[in-house]
C-alpha cells in the first residue's frame, strides 16, 4: 500500500468524456507483467495513446499539449472490468491526483483510496458540465479540499460537496495506511480466531 | 431475534471490529492468490519486514500469464517468466501452498478452489480478481480484491470493507430447453445493465436456480460482477452438499457430515429484508448473444438489436459508438451473421461440464474451414476427466484446438 497524503489540490484538468472507461482501457492486460508498482504510466490508456505504428495519437487527449494538469474529469461508469490496481497505479503514475466522474465501479473506487488518488463524484450535469468548460477553456482551474470535501470549480466559484467514507478521509489527510491500523490490532485478532473457532 | 439474510449471518459472523462510520475489519477464512497481483503485495511485505500472518490459509497458482500450450518449456516471454518465477519464491519463502505452472493440481483460481476442496460453505474468501464471486456459487462471500488488499490480507488475514447493501434475485419456473446458467446471468445483466448490481451482493434464489448444478451456480455467481454488484451467493442446498461429498479431499473439515448439519442453517430467514427484490420468470428467457463491447449489450439470439432509446442503461452516443466498433446497427438481427471464432474456458465457463455440453452438441460434425476455435480446460483436473471421457477426441476430430489449462485471452503470452 502507499502511505500518500492528500489534503488540498489546485490544478487545471485533462477531460477525458467517455463513458464505460474499464481498466482494459486504463491498462491493457498485456502491460500486467511487471513485479514493482512504478512505471506503469508510459502505458496509460496505452491503445489510445498510441497508433498501431507505436506513434502518438495526436487525436488523443493526453497528447494534446493543451490539456494538463493532476485531475482527470472523466465519463460516468470509469473502471469497471478486472480488479487490477494497475489501473490505479498507471494513473497515478503519470501523474494525476484525483479522478472526476459521475459514478466509479466499486473495487476501482476502493483501489484509488488506497493508493492516494482521490475519486470524486459529483452529478451528471455538473460533470457534463465541467467537461464542457475545460474543453472550452483548458486553463478552467479547480480546487479539491479534502478536508472540507469540496470541489469548487474556481473561474465560475461553483462549489459542491462530496462524499468520502470519514475513516477513508482521515487516513488520507494523514497519510497513514490501513495496514498500519490492523497491525495494531493483532491481538484482537489472534482472540478472533480462538473464540470463533475459525475454518482450518 | 433479528431476522437476517444469508449475506447478513456471513458478514456479522467474520466481522472483527466494527469502526464507527468507517468500514468493517472482516476476517478472511481463505486467501486465493496468482502471479499477476501479487508480487507488489509481497513487496509491500518485505518493506514492512514481517512475514504472511496464516499461509495456511493462502492457496497460490499460476493462471493469469502463462502459456496455454508447451507449459514443459520456458515461458518465452521475460516478464511473465520473472512474474511467474517470483511467485514460486514469495510462495516458497513465505510457507503458501502453490499449484503453479505444471503442477498436477494446476489451474485457473476460480476453478481450482471448489476442485481441491479450499471452497466451502460459509465462508469469506478472497482473491486479487475480480471474478473471486465465482465462489459464492457454495453459499460464501467472495469477491474481488486490489493488490493493497491482498497486501492488507496476508499481512493481518483481515480486510477493510464498508458491508454493502443486500439484493435479491429470484428466478422463478423452469428454463426452457437450450437455455443454460450463463443465458440467465446475460439475461438479468441486459435487464438490469452492467450498473444495475453496483453497491450491492446479491442473493440467487428461486426455484430455477434450485434446480442448476454447482458448475452451473458457478457461472451466475462469476458472471454476478458484470453488473456492478460486489458479488453473488446462493445459499448451499443437498446440490452443494452432495458435490462436496464427491471430492476427493476437503481441507480443514474432519468430519463432512457434521459439517454439513451446520451448513444446513446457512439460508436467508423467511422475513429477511432485502434492500432491493427482483424477479424474473425462467420463460422468458432464452438462449443470449451479445452485441457489444460491454456485458449488458446482450439479447435473446431471435432478437433485432435494441434502439438507443430501449437501452436505459446506455447513453445514447456511447451505445451507437460500440455499434460502429462491432459493424452493427440497431435493428440488426444476429442470426446468419458469420462466425469467426470459437472460444470454450476461462474462469466462467472452463469446467467439465460445459466441455460434455459442448461435445455433445459437435459431436461427429466438422467447424467450418474460416473458424479459428479453441478449448481450453479450467484446470489440470478438468483436462483429466476431458481425457478420460473422450471429450478430447471429439474435439479434436471436430477440427478444434485443443490448449492447455489456464486464461488464455487474458495474457501476453498469446
Amino acid at each position: 500500500m502507499a502511505k500518500v497524503k492528500f489534503d488540498i489540490l489546485e490544478s487545471t484538468c485533462v477531460p477525458l468524456p467517455l463513458e464505460n472507461v474499464d481498466t482494459d482501457q486504463i491498462i491493457p492486460a498485456r502491460f500486467l507483467s511487471a513485479t514493482s508498482r512504478e512505471g506503469f504510466g508510459n502505458n496509460l490508456f496505452r491503445d489510445w495513446r498510441y497508433l498501431k505504428t507505436g506513434e502518438p495519437n495526436e487525436k488523443f487527449v493526453l497528447n494534446n499539449p493543451v490539456f494538463g494538469g493532476k485531475v482527470l474529469v472523466t465519463g460516468k461508469n470509469f473502471g469497471s472490468g478486472s480488479s487490477r490496481e494497475h489501473a490505479v497505479w498507471a494513473i497515478f503514475d503519470y501523474g494525476f491526483r484525483a479522478v472526476i466522474s459521475s459514478f466509479f465501479a466499486d473495487i476501482f473506487m476502493n483501489n484509488s483510496l488506497n493508493n492516494g488518488l482521490l475519486p470524486i463524484v459529483i452529478s451528471d450535469e455538473l460533470l457534463i458540465k465541467l467537461q464542457e468548460m475545460i474543453l472550452k477553456d483548458p486553463a478552467t482551474m479547480v480546487k479539491i479540499d479534502l478536508e472540507k470535501q469540496t470541489l469548487t470549480i474556481l473561474p465560475t466559484g461553483e462549489s459542491v460537496k462530496f462524499a468520502i467514507n470519514p475513516y477513508k478521509k482521515e487516513c488520507l489527510l494523514k497519510g497513514l495506511d490501513d495496514i498500519d491500523f490492523l497491525l495494531g490490532m493483532k491481538d484482537m485478532i489472534t482472540s478472533y480466531e480462538n473464540n470463533k473457532r475459525v475454518a482450518k | 431475534m433479528k431476522s437476517k439474510t444469508l449475506f447478513d449471518k456471513i458478514w456479522d459472523g467474520h466481522v472483527v471490529r466494527s469502526i464507527e462510520a468507517g468500514p468493517d475489519v472482516l476476517y478472511i477464512d481463505r486467501h486465493y492468490i496468482h502471479e499477476v497481483t501479487s508480487p507488489q503485495a509481497f513487496n509491500g511485505l518485505k518493506e514492512r519486514g514481517i512475514p504472511v500472518f496464516r499461509p495456511d490459509k493462502t492457496l497460490a497458482t499460476a493462471d493469469h500469464n502463462i502459456p496455454t500450450k508447451d507449459q514443459h518449456l520456458e515461458i518465452k516471454d521475460a516478464l511473465s517468466r520473472n512474474q511467474v518465477e517470483k511467485l514460486s519464491e514469495n510462495c516458497s519463502k513465505y510457507g503458501i501452498e502453490l499449484f503453479g505452472l505444471n503442477h498436477s493440481r494446476n489451474g485457473i483460481v476460480h476453478v481450482i478452489g471448489p476442485e481441491l476442496g479450499y471452497t466451502l460453505p460459509g465462508m469469506t474468501i478472497v482473491c486479487g480478481d475480480s471474478h473471486t464471486s465465482t465462489h459464492g456459487a457454495f453459499g460464501t462471500i467472495a469477491f474481488g480484491i486490489g493488490t493493497s488488499e491482498v497486501e492488507m490480507v496476508l499481512a493481518t488475514q483481515c480486510i477493510m470493507q464498508p458491508k454493502p447493501k443486500k439484493m435479491r434475485i429470484a428466478i422463478n419456473g423452469t428454463l426452457k430447453k437450450g437455455v443454460t446458467s450463463k443465458d440467465i446471468i446475460m439475461y438479468i445483466i441486459s435487464e438490469i445493465s452492467t450498473g444495475g448490481g453496483t453497491g450491492y451482493f446479491v442473493e440467487f434464489s428461486g426455484s430455477a436456480i434450485i434446480a442448476l448444478s454447482m458448475e452451473a451456480r458457478m457461472t451466475i455467481c462469476n458472471m454476478s460482477i458484470e453488473m456492478g454488484a460486489r458479488g453473488g451467493l446462493i445459499a448451499p442446498d443437498e446440490t452443494t452438499f452432495s458435490y462436496l461429498r464427491k471430492l476427493p479431499e476437503i481441507r480443514g473439515v474432519k468430519d463432512l457430515e457434521s459439517s454439513i448439519n451446520e451448513w444446513k442453517n446457512l439460508k436467508s430467514d423467511s422475513d429477511a429484508i432485502f434492500d432491493r427484490e427482483l424477479e424474473f420468470d425462467a420463460a422468458d428467457i432464452k438462449p443470449m448473444i451479445t452485441y457489444g463491447t460491454n456485458p449488458g449489450m446482450g439479447m435473446a439470439i431471435d432478437a433485432s438489436i435494441p434502439m438507443p432509446a430501449d437501452k436505459p442503461g446506455e447513453s445514447s452516443s456511447s451505445y451507437l459508438k460500440s455499434l460502429d466498433y462491432m459493424g452493427l446497427k440497431p435493428g440488426m438481427k444476429l442470426l446468419g451473421h458469420p462466425v469467426d471464432f470459437v472460444f470454450i474456458g476461462s474462469c466462467t465457463n472452463g469446467r467439465i461440464e460445459d466441455f460434455r455440453a459442448f461435445a455433445q452438441i459437435i459431436r461427429g460434425r466438422q467447424k467450418a474451414s474460416n473458424i479459428q476455435a479453441l478449448i481450453v480446460p479450467g484446470s489440470k483436473r478438468v483436462e483429466e476427466q476431458m481425457v478420460a471421457e473422450g471429450l478430447i477426441e471429439i474435439f479434436k476430430n471436430a477440427g478444434f484446438e485443443v490448449r492447455q489449462p489456464g486464461l488464455l485471452l487474458l495474457s501476453g503470452n498469446e
